[in-house]
């Protein structure tokens, strides 16, 4: 009742029979599962780490190669590359357009100065892209979306700490798309090394003020917030990952087969793969690509409109000053002369 | 190769000193794989408790460290060395460097005793007689930096290649890492050690011996100074929730067999091709590269018969360094006089061209 300029937009008005709007949530899904959706992951790390395993793992099917050197013949990569697949799943209805970017050659070679710069590139080409697309007069009414929702960094399990490398690159990386590090082959750590790797490893990017996805968020509720701490503890998650079932307890699960023992990929308790899995797939799909468009793109987008609008000024417009001073108008002094 | 045993039998009271390098970039065990080699901490474990120095390039830091082993009652005087920071920074060129840098210092310290008339017969000896270069167990094949360091290093020391941290691989996908490898190893060829033998000369067992450890190339090692307990028994391993690793266990790992044929099958052979092979290459690239090449070819064949000879060798040695001390400064003399000639010819052009010059004005 009382200072009501605040809470007037929030007063809820009392309806007297039902109208049926609530139905719009049915109205919308019935239209964004006829246009499908569109998810883009970028997979970075050096060769061998498992990252189309684990890719193909995550998304249950064969859906990119992997694209290590298995022949002598075979020159080994001087350069990153970045190479895009593009595969459409579809579950329950549901279709997915799933765009897997992969990038072999980085990180591989003796000096690996700046290679990370086609990754970046690439990020921004798409950003730039889809900027355009925008402000075509004649746009689209849905315009295709290449942009990178989600970016796996792989990181080598030394179980030491960080190289020089990964820190630069994940600084660079995470201003520009949302990063999601990972522990690759973890199955070569025991539990304690890669809880000290882990700790480890979230100091170093703490001391390097390096953003991670999730972002904090003001209208996140309580429990989306508690559910992101949890995820913020994890990272980097723990994985390991396979193509190949294996028979546990008369049960044909994804896993690998050592001279040691059977390792279940879906195990929680032998590593963090279907936190991984849940999370991109199962809590934060949608939030990925919102924020995505919302932060990164924004972002992208802002800066361009503020270059385009400075460099289309012309060389500071002398002020049409003084209208009414004869000399001016009437002589034309070479030295007046500027501009218009 | 019979005559090692002879060596051993003779050698056993002294003890053996043998000297091996480890190589690998940081993560692919090296440090724990010699601890267990030593079964004690010998190396510190990486210390990165501290978040700030993550990206700090360090470079690479070479540190050798003396451990006395015993050996079945055979005392082994090892010299590790250990190589941090190879691989680690963003361009690691410079790490090729500086470990070929070392094994060269080690060569130039024995080229110069060898030429010393009075020898020290305590020096102590630091070749490195194996380099064992740890692989990423990517799973793949070799990449570029395997392939630059197994190339600029086997000319000037054993290499022997090991894939670190084996325990990610399953036996098929360790299989056909290993054979992809020796496939590299081929195509490139790149000399490694790879326990060479005689199928006419060396008796069967060696034989056998040589061809088996030739065919575990390159070893898969699994390292752990820690110890569990396997269905009752202490054994030193690793602890995962779906089973453990047993480091001994010749199924489970190479270790225990590239650790006999490193300090006491094949320690012998090492050394010997080390001295005899690559040392001597060194020695002659080395020589045929000074100009008074003729000077240290005397100086080492008359240092075999120092006792009568060491006054005559010195006055000699005296001698050559005078004539050298003469050549040079008639070469300097020459080179003066060149000079001079040079100079004064173009002191004469310059006159002439300031004659013509003067003509042709007058004549203007």
């Amino acid at each position: 009742m009382t200072n009501s300029e605040n809470t007037a937009e929030n007063k809820q008005t009392i309806l007297n029979a039902y109208v049926g709007f609530d139905t719009i949530t049915q109205q919308i899904e019935k239209k964004s599962l006829k246009r499908g959706f569109q998810f883009n992951v970028m997979v970075v790390g050096q060769t061998g780490l498992g990252k189309s395993t684990l890719v193909n793992t995550i998304f249950a099917s064969h859906l990119i190669e992997s694209k290590g050197r298995l022949n002598a013949d075979e020159p080994p990569r001087q350069t990153t590359e970045i190479e895009a697949v593009s595969h459409l799943i579809e579950e329950n209805g549901v279709r997915l357009r799933l765009n897997i970017v992969d990038t072999p050659g980085y990180g591989d070679q003796v000096n690996n100065e700046n290679c990370w710069e086609p990754i970046i590139k690439y990020i921004k080409d798409q950003h730039s892209a889809y900027l355009r697309k925008e402000l075509t007069a004649q746009r689209e009414r849905y315009i295709q979306d290449s942009r990178i929702h989600c970016c796996l960094f792989f990181i080598t399990p030394s179980g030491h700490s960080l190289k020089p490398i990964d820190i630069v690159v994940l600084k660079k990386l995470s201003e520009v798309v949302n990063i999601v590090p990972v522990i690759a082959k973890s199955d070569s750590l025991t539990l304690e090394e890669r809880e000290a790797f882990r700790q480890r490893i979230k100091a170093e990017l703490a001391f390097h003020n390096i953003n991670l996805y999730p972002y904090e968020s003001h209208e996140d509720e309580e429990q989306e917030q508690a559910l992101n701490e949890s995820i913020r503890e994890l990272i980097p998650f723990a994985i390991v990952g396979s193509e190949r079932n294996v028979v546990i307890d008369g049960k044909a699960v994804r896993g690998r087969k050592t001279r040691w023992g059977v390792i279940n990929v879906e195990d929680e308790t032998h590593c963090e793969f279907v936190h991984l899995r849940n999370f991109l797939t199962r809590t934060h799909l949608q939030d990925l690509i919102e924020t995505t468009a919302h932060i990164h793109y924004e972002a992208f987008r802002t800066k361009q409109l503020l270059a385009i609008k400075g460099s289309a000024q012309p060389s500071s417009p002398t002020p049409m000053s003084s209208p009414a001073t004869p000399s001016t108008n009437a002589g034309v002094s070479p030295a007046a002369g500027s501009a218009r | 190769m019979a005559h090692r045993l002879g060596g051993r039998r003779k050698n056993v009271k002294k003890g053996f000193q043998f000297t091996f390098m480890v190589v690998g970039t940081s993560g692919t065990g090296r440090t724990t794989f010699v601890n267990t080699l030593c079964d004690s901490n010998v190396l510190p474990n990486k210390i990165c408790d501290n978040p700030e120095d993550a990206h700090i390039e360090e470079g690479i830091n070479i540190k050798p460290i003396s451990v006395d082993l015993d050996e079945d009652g055979v005392r082994i005087s090892l010299t590790i060395v250990d190589t941090p920071g190879f691989g680690d920074n963003i361009d690691n060129e410079r790490c090729f460097h500086e470990i070929v840098a070392y094994l060269e210092r080690q060569y130039d310290d024995i080229l110069a005793e060898e030429s010393r008339i009075k020898r020290n017969a305590r020096f102590r000896d630091n070749r490195v007689h194996a380099l064992l270069y740890f692989i990423s167990p990517t799973g793949h094949a070799l990449r570029e930096i395997d392939i630059e360091l197994m190339r600029r290093l086997s000319p000037r020391v054993n290499v022997i290649p090991v894939v670190g941290r084996a325990d990610s691989l399953t036996p098929q996908e360790l299989k056909d890492f290993k054979r992809r490898i020796m496939e590299d190893i081929e195509h490139y060829s790149i000399p490694i050690y790879n326990f060479p033998y005689d199928v006419e000369e060396d008796d069967e067992d060696t034989v056998e011996e040589n061809s088996e450890l030739r065919a575990l190339l390159p070893f898969a090692i699994i390292g752990s100074d820690e110890e569990i307990n396997v269905n009752g028994r202490i054994v030193r391993g690793r602890q995962y929730p779906w089973g453990a690793v047993e480091v001994d266990n010749p199924k489970h790992s190479d270790f225990g067999r590239l650790r006999s044929a490193l300090l006491s099958s094949h320690l012998q052979d090492l050394k010997e091709i080390t001295h005899d092979f690559l040392y001597e290459n060194y020695r002659t690239e080395k020589l045929s590269r000074t100009v008074s090449g003729g000077d240290q070819e005397d100086a080492s064949l008359n240092a075999e018969d120092m006792a009568s000879q060491s006054v005559r060798l010195k006055e000699e040695q005296l001698k050559k360094e005078e004539e050298k001390l003469r050549e040079i400064e008639l070469k300097v003399q020459r080179e003066i006089q060149e000079k001079r000639a040079e100079l004064s010819s173009k002191e004469e052009a310059l006159r002439s061209l300031e004659a013509r010059l003067a003509q042709a004005q007058l004549a203007d």
